[in-house]
C-alpha cells in the first residue's frame, strides 16, 4: 500500500499548568489604573486565588503543545459514524470573529442589532426550506437541547388540547439523547425493535401506537445509515391516534435537496449545525441545534422569536402559548453566523451535491471493506455504513482493537459499540469531503489491520503505539475519580 | 465547489465500484414518493468575495465596542481578551476535533478540559467541575434538577434576583416535571428575601445569585445555612465569574452547587452566544452530576494521561434514566475560558477583579454626587443599579445616538423598579468614559 499518514510525530512533553511557572509572572496586559483604589468591605473579601502565575510564553508553548496531541479533521480523515465530521471552512470562522457579531452585546435595543436579526431570520428562513417545515427557532444550543424543545412543544402540544399523554415510542436505533430527552419531559419511552431490513416496519408502529402515546422520535436515516421507508405510512398511523412525529436531524447530510422532512409526515426537526452545516465541533461544542416546526406547532416555539416588521427586525416575546425559554439569550449565535455563510457559500444545487457525495463515499467505503468487516444489513446505505467485528472475534481481535490499530495508521477511529443493535458496531461515516485517494488509504489500513488481527493479533491488542500515549486505562479511572488537580 | 474534492472521473468509478450508474440512483432505498421533486428555493452561491462583502454590510450595522462604549452587563461582559488566547483558540487541532472519545488521539483536549476543571472549580471553591453546560441558564436548571435528584424533595426556592432569563429558563425545564418552582422576593436593600422559605414543605434546593441581577453580592453564608437547616441543597448561582478574583467564592460560603454563565473568561459576547456554562459540586454529589467529567489516569506503560469518565451517568449508556441529556457542551468555550485564566493568573485575577470593582465604584460615587440616587446601598461589583429622574429614556436616545449604551433599563424586568437603569464597569471602560456618561447624563 501506499504509505499511510501514521508515523510517530514530533511530540513534546508538556507538565500541567500548575505544574509551571512562577508567582510573579502574568501572560495579560492589565490595563492601565486610572481611579483610586476604593477597597470593599473586608468581610466580603477574599485574599487569594490558587492559580499558577505564567507568562505569555508560558501559555502559548503549553496550549501549543497540546494541541499537538491532539486530533482534528484538519489532521485526516475521522470517519466518527453519526458526528458528520465534515471539513469546516475557515472563511466562515473569519466571519463569526467580525466585531460586529462577537463584539455585539445582546440587551442592546433593536435597532442597534439589525444585523444579527436580520441573519437570524434569514437562516430560519433557509432551515425551514431545506427541511420543508414552516417555521424554526436557533435557540437550543446543541442537539440534544432541540430534542428536549421538540419534547417539550410535545407535551405543550396536547397539553393545549386538554391531554397529557405519558409515553413515546423511540425505535432500537435511537441515540441515546433521545430517551434521556424524552425522560427530561416525563415522557415513558416505548423501545420498538427494527425489522430484520434494519428499519422500523408499519406493522410493529401500529401496534404500540395509542392514545396515551404522545408520538414517535425518529431519525431518519436512522444510526444504521438506513432511509426509514417506512415513515409516511408510519407517520400516518401516529397522527391517526392523534400524535406527533419527531424527527431526529442527527443524519441531515445524506439528505440534503432529496428529502424533505417536513413532506413526508414530520412535525417536529431539530438539525446539527455542527454536523450538517460544517460548524466546527470545537472539541465537544459549542453545536447549535435549531428546531423546525409544522405550522401548528408554531405558537409553542420559545420566545424571544425574531419578527419582520416592514422594513426592520424585531425580537418579540409576544407568543402566549410559547414554551418559553431554553437559552440565556438567543442560543450560540457564533455558531449560527457560520452555518449561515456555508449555506450561502453552497447554495441549493451544493447542498445536494454534498449530500450525493457522502452517500457515495458511504458506499463506496461499504462495498469495499465488505467481506474483510462483516457487514450489519447488507443493503445500499445513505451517509454512514455499519459493520462489526463478527469476522475477527475469531482471532480474539475486538472492534476497540481495531479502533485503536487504526490510530497508528493515521485515521481517527469510526463510532464504535454505537448503533446498540448491532454487537461490536463500527459505524463509519466519511463525509463528502473526504476525496477518493484517502478513502482508498483508509480502505487500505482496514485491509492491512484485517490481516494482522490474523496473523499478528498482538498488534492490535497493543496499539496504539505511535500516540503520545498508549492505551489508558479507563477502569482505573472510575473507580477511583480523579477529576481536579 | 472547493469544499467537495470528487473530479467527474472519480464519481465515475466510484459509481461504478458500487454499481450504480448514477448519483441519483444511490438514492434508490428512498421511495419515490418521499424524494424532493424540484430544486430547493435557496439563493445561488456566492464567492468568498461576495460572503466577505454580505457579512461586513451585516456586522457593520451592529453597535459594537470600541464604537460604542456601553455600560451594560446583565449577563454579558465586554473584557478584554488577550490576544494570545483567541490565537490559540484557532488552533485547528481544537477547534475540528470531536468530543474525545478515543483518549489517546485526543490527550490535548482531554488535558485541556481537566485543567479547566481544576481552575474552574478553585475559581468556585468547589472540589468538583465539569466539562461544561450550553450557558448560565440552562446550567442553573440542570443544578436544580440534580438536588431534586439527590434530596428526593420536589419544590426549589429561587431568588427574584436571579436572571430574568435564567428564571424563565428554569421554568420552561420544570413545566412538565411537576415540580414546584417558589419565588423569593427582594429586600428593600437589594438582597434576597429568604423568610419565604421556611413555609415551603419538601424543599429541595435555594439558589441565588450572587452579584446578584442588581449588582449586589448576596450574604451567601447565611444563604447557606438557612438552606442547610431546611436539608434543602444551596445552589449558587453567577453571571459574572471574575468577580471571584475579589469577594468570597460560592465554594467558602456552603454552596453545594455552583453553576453560572463563564463568558467574562475570556469568551467574546458573541450577541449572547456561545458562552460557557459553569458547573461545580462537592465531590459526594458527583455521580449526580450532568455532564462530561475529564479523569486523570495512567496508560498501559504508566504514563499520565487522561480520558473522558463517570460515563455511567451519561445519555449514551444510562438512555432515559441519565442524569441528563447533554451530549455537546461547550468544550471550546471552557478551552478558552482556561487559557484565559492561565494567562490572567492567580495574582492577575485578583488585580484586575479589583479593578472592576474601583473602576464601577468611581462612576456609581460621581453619579451619586451629581444628585443621581443609587438604588441599593449593598456593596456591589462592577455592576450597580442608579434611579433616573422621570423621563430618562429621553437622554437614554440622545446618549445612543452619542454611541453611549447607559445601562440597561429594568422596568421590563422588575415593573417596580421603574426609570432604575443596571449600569456595569469594566476594565475596558475607562475614566475618560465614565466622566464623559456622568457629563451626558447631567446635562
Amino acid at each position: 500500500m501506499k504509505e499511510a499518514p501514521g508515523i510517530t510525530g514530533l511530540i513534546l512533553n508538556e507538565p500541567l499548568l500548575w505544574e509551571k511557572g512562577k508567582k510573579g509572572r502574568r501572560g495579560f496586559s492589565l490595563p492601565r489604573r486610572d481611579v483610586d483604589f476604593c477597597p470593599l468591605d473586608e468581610n466580603l473579601t477574599s485574599k487569594t486565588l490558587d492559580f499558577p502565575d505564567l507568562s505569555e510564553v508560558d501559555v502559548i508553548r503549553h496550549y501549543t503543545r497540546l494541541s499537538q496531541w491532539n486530533f482534528g479533521v484538519d489532521t485526516g480523515m475521522y470517519p466518527l459514524g453519526s458526528c458528520t465530521m465534515k471539513y469546516n471552512p475557515k472563511i466562515n470562522e473569519k466571519q463569526a470573529r467580525l466585531q460586529g457579531f462577537a463584539g455585539a452585546h445582546p440587551l442592546l435595543p433593536h435597532t442597534l442589532s439589525q444585523g444579527a436579526l436580520k441573519l437570524m431570520f434569514e437562516l430560519e428562513r433557509l432551515l425551514a426550506e431545506i427541511t420543508g417545515m414552516d417555521a424554526v427557532s436557533l435557540q437550543p444550543a446543541a442537539g440534544a437541547q432541540g430534542e428536549l424543545t421538540g419534547m417539550l412543544l410535545i407535551h405543550a402540544f396536547h397539553k393545549s388540547k386538554g391531554i397529557r399523554r405519558s409515553k413515546i415510542i423511540i425505535p432500537d436505533t435511537a441515540h441515546g439523547t433521545n430517551p434521556s430527552s424524552a425522560a427530561l419531559c416525563g415522557y415513558r419511552p416505548v423501545h420498538v425493535k427494527s425489522n430484520e431490513q434494519g428499519v422500523l416496519s408499519v406493522e410493529a408502529i401500529a401496534e404500540v401506537m395509542n392514545e396515551d402515546t404522545a408520538g414517535i422520535m425518529v431519525t431518519n436515516p436512522n444510526t444504521l445509515g438506513l432511509f426509514e421507508k417506512n415513515l409516511k405510512e408510519i407517520a400516518e398511523i401516529v397522527h391517526s391516534k392523534g400524535g406527533l412525529v419527531y424527527g431526529d436531524g442527527a443524519n441531515m447530510n445524506a439528505i440534503m435537496g432529496m428529502v424533505q422532512m417536513g413532506q413526508i409526515g414530520a412535525d417536529i426537526m431539530h438539525l446539527n449545525l455542527h454536523k450538517t452545516f460544517s460548524t466546527p465541533h470545537g472539541g465537544g461544542g459549542p453545536g447549535s441545534g435549531p428546531v423546525c416546526v409544522k405550522k401548528h406547532l408554531e405558537p409553542f416555539l420559545p420566545v424571544p422569536r425574531v419578527a419582520q416588521e416592514s422594513d426592520r427586525y424585531v425580537l418579540s416575546e409576544d407568543f402566549p402559548e410559547s414554551i418559553g425559554r431554553l437559552h440565556a439569550f438567543f442560543g450560540n449565535f457564533g455558531v449560527m453566523v457560520k452555518a449561515y455563510s456555508y449555506i450561502q457559500s453552497m447554495g441549493p444545487d451544493n447542498l445536494k451535491k454534498a449530500s450525493q457525495l457522502a452517500v457515495l463515499n458511504a458506499n463506496y467505503i461499504q462495498e469495499m471493506l465488505k467481506g474483510t468487516l462483516h457487514l450489519a444489513y447488507d443493503r445500499p446505505c445513505m451517509h454512514e455504513c455499519v459493520f462489526s467485528d463478527k469476522l475477527q472475534q475469531p482471532h480474539k481481535v475486538m472492534t476497540l482493537d481495531m479502533a485503536k490499530r487504526l490510530m497508528d495508521y493515521g485515521f481517527h477511529p469510526p463510532t464504535v459499540y454505537f448503533p446498540l443493535i448491532v454487537n461490536g458496531a463500527i459505524m463509519i461515516e466519511p463525509t463528502e469531503t473526504e476525496s477518493k485517494e484517502d478513502l482508498d488509504l483508509f480502505i487500505e489500513a482496514c485491509k492491512a489491520i484485517s490481516n494482522e488481527a490474523q496473523q499478528t493479533p498482538q498488534l492490535l491488542l497493543e496499539a496504539p503505539q505511535k500516540c503520545k500515549v498508549r492505551r489508558m486505562d479507563e477502569t482505573a479511572a472510575a473507580r477511583r475519580p480523579c477529576l481536579a488537580g | 465547489m472547493r469544499y467537495l474534492p470528487h473530479t467527474d472521473e472519480e464519481i465515475a468509478s466510484m459509481l461504478q465500484a458500487v454499481g450504480k450508474n448514477s448519483l441519483d440512483e444511490l438514492f434508490s432505498t428512498i421511495p419515490e414518493d418521499c424524494r424532493c421533486t424540484g430544486i430547493l428555493d435557496l439563493p445561488e452561491p456566492l464567492t468568498e468575495w461576495e460572503l466577505n462583502d454580505l457579512m461586513d454590510a451585516l456586522s457593520s450595522t451592529m453597535a459594537a465596542s470600541p464604537e460604542y462604549t456601553a455600560f451594560i452587563g446583565a449577563g454579558s461582559y465586554d473584557h478584554y481578551i488577550p490576544e494570545s488566547v483567541s490565537y490559540l483558540l484557532t488552533r485547528s487541532e481544537f477547534v475540528t476535533s470531536y468530543t474525545p472519545y478515543q483518549a489517546e488521539m485526543s490527550q490535548g483536549t482531554l488535558q485541556a478540559i481537566y485543567e479547566y476543571q481544576t481552575l474552574a472549580a478553585r475559581l468556585l471553591g468547589m472540589e468538583v467541575a465539569n466539562a461544561s453546560m450550553y450557558d448560565g441558564a440552562s446550567a442553573l436548571a440542570e443544578a436544580l434538577l440534580m438536588a431534586i435528584r439527590i434530596t428526593r424533595k420536589s419544590a426549589v426556592a429561587i431568588s427574584s434576583l436571579v436572571h430574568p432569563h435564567y428564571r424563565r429558563v428554569v421554568q420552561t425545564y420544570f413545566e412538565p416535571t411537576g415540580y414546584q418552582v417558589v419565588e423569593l422576593p427582594r429586600l428593600e436593600n437589594g438582597r434576597t428575601d429568604l423568610s419565604p422559605i421556611h413555609g415551603i414543605n419538601n424543599l429541595a434546593a435555594v439558589a441565588v445569585q450572587s452579584p446578584n441581577f442588581l449588582g449586589c453580592i448576596e450574604n451567601l453564608h447565611l444563604i447557606g445555612e438557612n438552606a442547610h437547616d431546611k436539608g434543602a441543597l444551596f445552589v449558587s448561582c453567577f453571571t459574572e465569574p471574575l468577580a471571584y478574583g475579589l469577594i468570597k467564592n460560592p465554594g467558602s460560603q456552603g454552596a453545594d452547587i455552583a453553576c453560572g454563565e463563564g463568558q467574562s473568561l475570556g469568551i467574546p459576547q458573541s450577541f449572547g452566544g456561545p458562552g460557557l456554562g459553569m458547573f461545580a459540586s462537592k465531590m459526594e454529589h458527583v455521580r449526580s452530576m450532568p455532564g462530561r467529567l475529564v479523569g486523570q489516569t495512567k496508560d498501559l506503560e504508566g504514563k499520565r494521561g487522561f480520558v473522558l469518565t463517570l460515563a455511567t451517568r451519561e445519555q449514551h449508556i444510562r438512555r432515559e434514566k441519565a442524569t441528563s441529556n447533554i451530549c455537546t457542551n461547550n468544550s471550546l468555550c471552557a478551552l478558552a475560558a482556561a487559557m484565559y485564566m492561565a494567562s490572567v493568573g492567580g495574582t492577575g485575577m485578583c488585580e484586575l477583579a479589583s479593578l472592576n470593582h474601583d473602576k464601577s465604584e468611581y462612576l456609581k460615587q460621581e453619579l451619586q454626587k451629581t444628585g443621581f440616587k443609587i438604588g441599593f446601598n449593598t456593596p456591589t461589583f462592577n455592576e450597580f443599579v442608579v434611579e433616573f429622574p422621570k423621563g430618562f429614556d429621553v437622554t437614554y436616545q440622545r446618549l445612543l445616538e452619542k454611541k453611549i449604551v447607559a445601562g440597561l433599563s429594568l422596568a421590563p424586568f422588575y415593573p417596580d423598579l421603574a426609570n432604575h437603569y443596571l449600569l456595569c464597569v469594566t476594565e475596558t471602560r475607562s475614566k475618560e468614559d465614565m466622566d464623559a456618561l456622568v457629563r451626558e447624563v447631567t446635562s
